[in-house]
């Protein structure tokens, strides 16, 4: 079989499965795309290369399969870099393909050269620079394991144009690259753990995108409910366990409800499953659930000791781990703990004012969440939208929350939901997006309408930085500098000039049905809701702070400032 | 005065604990890079470094001097995930490679 390096990296790229790439074209990586276009793969066209990175992102995240994206040397690879972080971060799994000048200008400050091999060190998983036609049918494989293997994360592999071209003949075509197994655990530990747990008066359990990733939402929900165990997400583990379960207490940490952090704050037993103690969910570490001991299970092994030292960690594939745990928990329904559960749940509640009207940050959330429905995909930026979706919006199913938790990247919305409905056409997609959010990556509507995406962006519009903003009200002595955009556009009409339906619900005589219209058409559509630059998310644990130290509604709300 | 974490004080005249560690690693020209930069993006000074390729040169080994402090078991789990690391352990041993290095560089 005589190939070109290029059309050998897509022969193994269908190989791996792949059916969509996005990306966009340059001077470096045309082969790739001379080669791609004689491929069965789709091309999806990206207008940035940081939108097609997430967009890339949307469909792993979704499918839980790894994606591809493909860049030109030089910019194309710098912009690639934010949503390759990005993925490293929230541990997704990414194969990021750069064309390279070629291999006798590297090293001559070239046109369009960049070292993306330096510049990609401390953001993969792993990294290559490709030297000839021949090492790509070891590296795109291997590109393949390492991205799924264990816990996911980017590979980003730099191609040089002369190796693109390069002609190459193989008798056999490399197997697909598989990720390796997991690590073994001793029955030892699992005893050890079923014995704590057995012995526990008050255990939580808090889960992490390590539960999706390992496919064990069920396994969680069964100690759950086996064990009458409460059980807290992070960010990113959100939708792992249904809403409205009621052995489910929310997501813990900077925005968390005030029962939750104050149940974990009693708790003397943690179960940590799949995560890895940021600070956003634990607020100071040093006081994060103080009177537990900590059972902490991740399948990577520097993740155990790196923030709190469990009593006993494991190393484990999580879902695997909690399958052989199951027989040895005893049935106790707990009944003191969960009672104590639902006092403080009664107490102190997630308190949403304005749940009932689609004009209000919790309301068109709220709303959305009805008219969509379960089956819905949600995406959202950064910011304050971000923590009122993660608040409200009742995730029922992995995977149906798509977020950037770790790198907390503006920008990643929009594209991410477009990946999410190439991923899964059948699904409508909601991007939840603030002004400032959608702005930094609003040519991938293009895109969206180019590929008829069902992607619905729900504006939260308050004309700021709405985020950094309340930070500065709340610990800068409400010194707003530089959070207040003066050019305030009309994103209707910019949706309308992309070719996008928008509706503006804040000259719509009936918001609730124009939402309900724009939800239910298909094809892009954005819905802009103007927002109070006053409306804060709450509860708030300051930075730094424990988490029982809680900034509550109510008392700081302007005036008070 | 604001207390500096270990790693930001100026130097002192106190001697500090060395630890050595040996890596064997795949061969080839970005395994320093991924090696060295995960030490440098810690703040996590690297004393000393030793490396030569072994046995059919496909594979080096790496004996690298560090700070013996408490994030070193962390920093080792890192560089244990790095995919052209082999093997990492704990070689007090290998500082014998570093005196026999110090003629050169003096």
């Amino acid at each position: 079989m005589k190939f070109t390096g290029a059309q050998l990296i897509m022969t193994l790229l269908e190989r791996q499965g792949i059916e969509t790439i996005t990306g966009i074209p340059g001077g470096a990586n045309l082969p790739m795309y001379d080669a791609l276009g004689a491929s069965r793969i789709r091309h999806v066209l990206a207008r940035h290369e940081q939108g097609a990175g997430f967009i890339a992102q949307g469909m792993a995240r979704a499918s839980g399969r790894p994606a591809v994206c493909f860049g030109t040397s030089g910019p194309g690879a710098t912009n690639l870099l934010t949503a390759i972080a990005d993925a490293k971060l929230d541990s997704i799994p990414l194969v990021a393909i750069t064309g390279q000048v070629p291999r006798a200008m590297i090293g001559t400050d070239a046109f369009q050269e960049i070292d993306t091999y330096g510049l990609t060190l401390p953001i993969t998983k792993h990294n290559y620079l490709v030297r000839s036609a021949a090492e790509l049918l070891e590296v795109i494989p291997d590109a393949f394991r390492v991205a799924t293997s264990r816990r996911p994360g980017p590979v980003v592999i730099d191609v040089p144009k002369d190796v693109q071209n390069e002609p190459i003949e193989i008798d056999r075509l490399p197997s697909p690259g598989v990720a390796d197994a997991p690590p073994e655990f001793a029955d030892a530990d699992v005893g050890r753990a079923a014995a704590m747990i057995n012995a526990a008066q008050r255990p939580v359990m808090l889960i992490g995108a390590g539960i999706i990733a390992a496919d064990a939402a069920n396994a969680v929900r069964q100690l759950a409910e086996t064990a009458g165990i409460p059980v807290a997400a992070t960010l990113l583990g959100l939708g792992a366990m249904p809403a409205e379960h009621p052995l489910f207490i929310g997501m813990v940490g900077m925005h968390a409800a005030r029962y939750t952090n104050l149940l974990l704050e009693e708790c003397d037993l943690l179960i940590a499953l799949g995560i890895r103690f940021d600070d956003r969910a634990t607020g100071k570490a040093a006081e994060f659930c103080p009177h537990a001991q900590i059972l902490h299970v991740d399948i990577d092994p520097s993740e155990l000791g790196k923030i709190k030292r469990p009593t006993l960690g494991i190393e484990a594939d999580v879902g695997a781990w909690l399958d052989t745990l199951l027989p040895a928990i005893q049935c106790n329904r707990r009944r003191g703990w969960t009672a104590r559960l639902e006092y403080l749940r009664r107490q102190c509640p997630l308190i949403m004012p304005g749940a009932d009207d689609p004009m209000q940050p919790y309301g068109i959330i709220r709303h959305t969440a009805a008219i969509a429905g379960a089956d819905a995909t949600v995406t959202t930026d950064v910011g304050q939208h971000q923590m009122w979706a993660a608040q409200a919006f009742p995730f029922c199913r992995p995977r149906q929350f798509l977020t950037s938790g770790g790198l907390g990247t503006m920008g990643f919305g929009l594209p991410a939901a477009i990946g999410a409905a190439l991923a899964q056409p059948a699904r409508t997609v909601v991007c939840f997006t603030g002004d400032g959010s959608l702005l930094m990556n609003v040519q991938e509507l293009a895109t969206a309408v180019e590929e008829r995406v069902n992607v619905k962006l729900i504006l939260l519009d308050n004309g700021h930085l709405g985020l950094v903003r309340q930070q500065q009200q709340l610990f800068y002595g409400g010194r707003y500098n530089a959070s207040r955009f003066h050019a305030e556009p009309d994103f209707a009409a910019i949706a309308r000039a992309f070719g996008v339906d928008a509706w503006d619900l804040e000259i719509e005589r009936d918001p609730g049905s124009a939402l309900d219209t724009a939800l239910r058409a298909t094809g892009p559509a954005l819905v802009r809701v103007p927002i109070a630059a006053a409306a804060n998310v709450y509860p708030m644990v300051p930075p730094g702070a424990a988490n029982r130290d809680m900034i509550d509604g109510g008392i700081h709300d302007e005036a008070a400032a | 005065m604001t207390k500096l974490p270990p790693d930001l004080r100026a130097p002192s005249d106190e001697p500090r604990a060395t630890a050595f560690l040996r890596l064997l690693v795949r061969n080839h020209a970005g395994v320093m890079s991924h090696v060295c930069g995960l030490f440098a993006r810690r703040c996590f000074n690297l004393d000393g470094i030793v490396c030569l390729p072994v046995g059919d040169r496909s594979r080096s080994v790496i004996l690298l001097a560090v700070n013996d402090d408490d994030r070193l078991n962390q920093l080792i789990r890192q560089v244990r995930k790095l995919e052209d690391v082999i093997d990492i352990t704990r070689a007090d041993e290998a500082k014998a490679a570093f005196n026999a290095a110090r003629p050169w560089l003096s």
